[in-house]
């Protein structure tokens, strides 16, 4: 049956929106068509957006609890936004023995959120991330597309500062977390 | 054939059958948590293990199909163990308070935690957290209590095609609802409660309306009045131990008086009076379709025109085919038009100030729950119907009462709403609401009497999912001739996955018809999802039966004779689709967003 969708793409990027419709009809005779579906979306979105899990079951005339009962099934998919910044720490052998835990263990204390998730004023996401090619200088953790090198654990609050106030500006910020001449 | 050993009883099995098949046969119970008959086994409670001679480890009975020469045994001590295993870990994370529960009476596993002298926990477990859903104004969700065997999932997503409730999460954390775990108005469901009839635990069950029901009847100031819908009758018996299929239209009026109710009508009435007025709805909509114009009707002519009595269904077609509201029939269900005129003709004969009046409607039914309280259900000034009870709420009010049903006389319903045709009492079965308004319109047309065999049209009758007649209409009277030698095809559906199914077929053009019968619920409303618990189409047929029964047993089988019906025309109403009619017993219907 047809099941209609009143509610979807609201505020959701009509382009992206567009391209998915694109893969699902150019996959139309793939047959399990729904992990695809959820793949591609959470390639282009990012994460899967409510709008666009209810699109997807409408496109694919699939009940919508359905739906969500593979989304929540498999950790793979996300239903929170990406942060602003995503790190990614390296945990590749060469990172991982010259300490890629321990500066992941300051992070996620810093950050107060565990691996796959995003701090709650959606300026961080924490991921592990495959080598990046820099391991004569491990242990590396990638903020977006810069590359920081020789990252130690008790200068994670530093690294962090430069993307804080870059975005939001030195006044939202609390004092104690502002340090001296930040950045690389 | 193939011959199979069960528990040392030899017996011949169709090919095909499963283990289970072959135990019930042979008279032997194996307990079963997530088995649905005709659905395909899920085999995921494992309490249905049974040892099969040569195999090295125990087999599901649902899932497994008997070979030739098969030697079973479903009561070996490793089954016993297994099965008890089964029940300890399950009842070890289960939220249980059975005295608090409404399935202490019929809860499966209860029973057969009961039936494995089962005493004492096994092992400690964290219990599921209790979640309350209470979003709905049909069903109440308790996810402490939900053993997760998915029997809800396959009745919501298979039989009814809705799809509301699925697994979400996994492993521990797994709960079966609606996407993420919300609330069940979250998503698209039509308040049918056929998870609710189908789960083994306390886990979805009706919103209750006791208490309030109680309170206005302890209510001095109030006038209580009371309607039963025709399927109540053939079923209410089996929560006092009665066989499937006993009628017991008489003791439940005495049992309804004995409660307090100050009148006990019957919705038997307003389906009558819902024959008169779709029957001439139909027509109208067929003068238009066929001559271009029907005089004084205003009505929408969309053909075809499908029955309206079915809550289930309405939200189901605003939900997810919109497009087809114009085919839907204006007259409000049966217990609307009762409530409607509750509050306005009855108020008005008894003398009795309809805002002190409080209607109370027993049904099969969850949805009527919904459907009682839709903002539009007003025409009378007053919320219409007040409190809807299903069948076995009733069943526990009379019990709490300290009522000795089987011992109560029969009593009849009350005038001026309480009479009621044969054609009314069928109203309960898939095909009944066709059949009523064959037998009416035909003669309406004709002035000949329905000229099948007892009135019946055995075509539309029965659990075959879709069911289709056809009449050739000859020598109608002069208001009718546009209709010679017109072919009048019918068609019925149960169940709304069949109901889908016949909607794609009629949108595509494939099928052709005039009218077109739709019920909810497997069976129709004798199988509806307020009745006790659980029904089997064994006993569907038995209450199916029964229904028919009644209807032959009546002198009265029309609703066009019904002298009560020609009483409120006269009194009351003027014509069909009239004024008042239109006011007090026709309804518009909106098309509902998905998601
Ligand atoms: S669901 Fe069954 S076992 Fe659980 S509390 Fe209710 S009656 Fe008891
Ligand atoms: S009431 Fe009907 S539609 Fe709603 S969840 Fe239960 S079976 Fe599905
Ligand atoms: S709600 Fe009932 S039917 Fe559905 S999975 Fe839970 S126990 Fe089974």
């Amino acid at each position: 049956m047809v099941r209609q969708n009143t509610q979807c793409a609201e505020e959701v990027d009509q382009v992206k929106l567009s391209e998915l419709d694109r893969f699902i009809d150019d996959s139309r005779d793939v047959k399990g068509l729904l992990i695809p579906a959820l793949q591609r979306a959470q390639e282009l979105f990012g994460y899967l957006p409510d709008a666009v899990i209810r699109h997807i079951s409408g496109r694919l005339d699939i009940p919508f609890s359905e739906v969500a009962g593979v989304v929540t099934f498999y950790s793979f998919f996300s239903t929170v936004p990406r942060g602003e910044h995503v790190i990614r720490v390296c945990l590749g052998t060469a990172c991982y023995v010259r300490g890629g835990q321990e500066v992941l263990t300051a992070l996620r204390h810093e950050l107060g959120i565990e691996v796959g998730q995003t701090t709650e004023d959606r300026r961080f996401s924490l991921e592990i991330g495959r080598c990046f090619g820099a391991c004569g200088l491990a242990p590396v953790v990638m903020v977006d597309d810069d590359v920081h090198q020789r990252v130690k654990p008790a200068r994670i609050r530093e690294l962090l500062a430069s993307y804080r106030e870059e975005a939001h500006g030195a006044q939202e910020l609390e004092a104690d977390l502002v340090p001296e001449g930040a950045a690389e | 054939m193939y011959n199979v050993t069960i528990n040392g009883k030899s017996i011949q099995v169709a090919e095909g059958a499963t283990i289970l098949d072959a135990a019930r046969q042979a008279g032997i119970s194996i307990p079963t948590l997530c088995f649905l008959e005709h659905r395909a086994p899920l085999g995921a409670c494992r309490v249905c293990v049974v040892e099969v001679e040569g195999a090295r480890t125990l087999q599901a009975a649902c899932a497994t199909p008997v070979t030739d020469n098969m030697v079973v045994n479903t009561n070996s001590r490793r089954a016993r163990q297994s099965r008890r295993t089964v029940i300890d870990l399950l009842l070890s994370e289960h939220e249980g308070n059975c005295q608090y529960c409404d399935r202490s009476v019929d809860c499966e596993l209860k029973e057969i935690a009961h039936d494995l002298t089962i005493e004492a926990p096994e092992f400690e477990g964290e219990r599921i957290p209790t979640v309350l859903d209470t979003s709905t104004a049909a069903l109440v969700r308790d996810s402490g209590k939900c053993i997760k065997c998915r029997r809800c999932v396959t009745v919501c997503n298979e039989v009814q095609q809705i799809g509301a409730l699925f697994p979400q999460y996994r492993g521990y954390d797994t709960v079966v609802g609606p996407a993420f775990a919300m609330d069940l108005d979250s998503v698209a469901c039509v308040q049918c409660g056929q998870c609710a009839a189908v789960c083994p635990v306390g886990a979805i069950s009706e919103v209750g309306h006791i208490e309030g029901v109680w309170r206005a009847l302890d209510d001095p100031e109030k006038h209580v009045v009371v309607q039963t819908a025709p399927a109540v009758r053939a079923a209410l018996g089996e929560c006092f131990g009665y066989e499937p299929g006993t009628l017991v239209t008489g003791k439940m009026v005495s049992a309804l008086r004995e409660i307090g109710f100050h009148a006990v009508f019957d919705t038997n009435f307003t389906a009558d009076l819902t024959i008169i007025e779709e029957g001439t709805e139909l027509l109208m909509r067929l003068k238009t379709a066929l001559t271009g114009k029907a005089e004084g009707y205003h009505g929408p002519s969309a053909l075809p025109q499908f029955t309206s009595c079915s809550p289930g269904w309405i939200q189901f077609a605003e939900y997810f085919y919109p497009e087809m509201l114009p085919n839907l029939s204006t007259c409000k269900s049966p217990q609307q038009m009762f409530g409607a005129l509750a509050k306005t003709y009855y108020a008005e004969q008894a003398g009795v100030d309809p805002e002190k009046m409080v209607v109370v409607s027993v049904m099969p039914c969850t949805a009527k729950k919904f459907e009682a309280g839709r903002d539009e259900m007003n025409a009378s000034g007053y919320r219409d119907v007040d409190y809807v009870l299903t069948t076995r709420e009733l069943g526990r009010m009379i019990a709490s009462a300290g009522i000795d049903f089987r011992s109560l006389p029969d009593d009849e319903m009350d005038a001026p709403m309480g009479l009621s045709s044969g054609a009314a009492d069928i109203f309960a079965n898939s095909g009944g609401v066709m059949e009523a308004a064959l037998r009416t319109a035909w003669e309406l047309v004709t002035g000949r009497e329905l000229p099948t065999e007892n009135l019946h049209v055995e075509p539309v009758a029965g659990l075959v999912g879709i069911k289709e007649a056809s009449l050739v209409v000859t020598d109608p009277l002069p208001d009718w001739s546009f209709l010679d030698g017109v072919e009048l095809k019918v068609a019925v559906a149960h169940g709304l996955g069949n109901t889908a199914h016949l909607i794609k077929e009629i949108k595509s053009g494939r099928r052709e018809y005039h009218f077109v019968e739709i019920m909810t619920c497997p069976g129709g409303c004798i199988g509806g999802g307020g009745q006790p618990r659980m029904t089997t189409d064994e006993i569907r047929q038995k209450r199916i039966a029964a229904i028919y029964r009644e209807d032959e047993g009546k002198d009265l089988r029309k609703s066009h004779l019904n002298p009560q019906i020609t009483e409120i025309y006269e009194r009351y109403l003027k014509a069909p689709l009239g004024e008042r009619s239109h006011h007090l017993l026709h309804t518009k219907y909106a098309a509902r967003p998905v998601t």
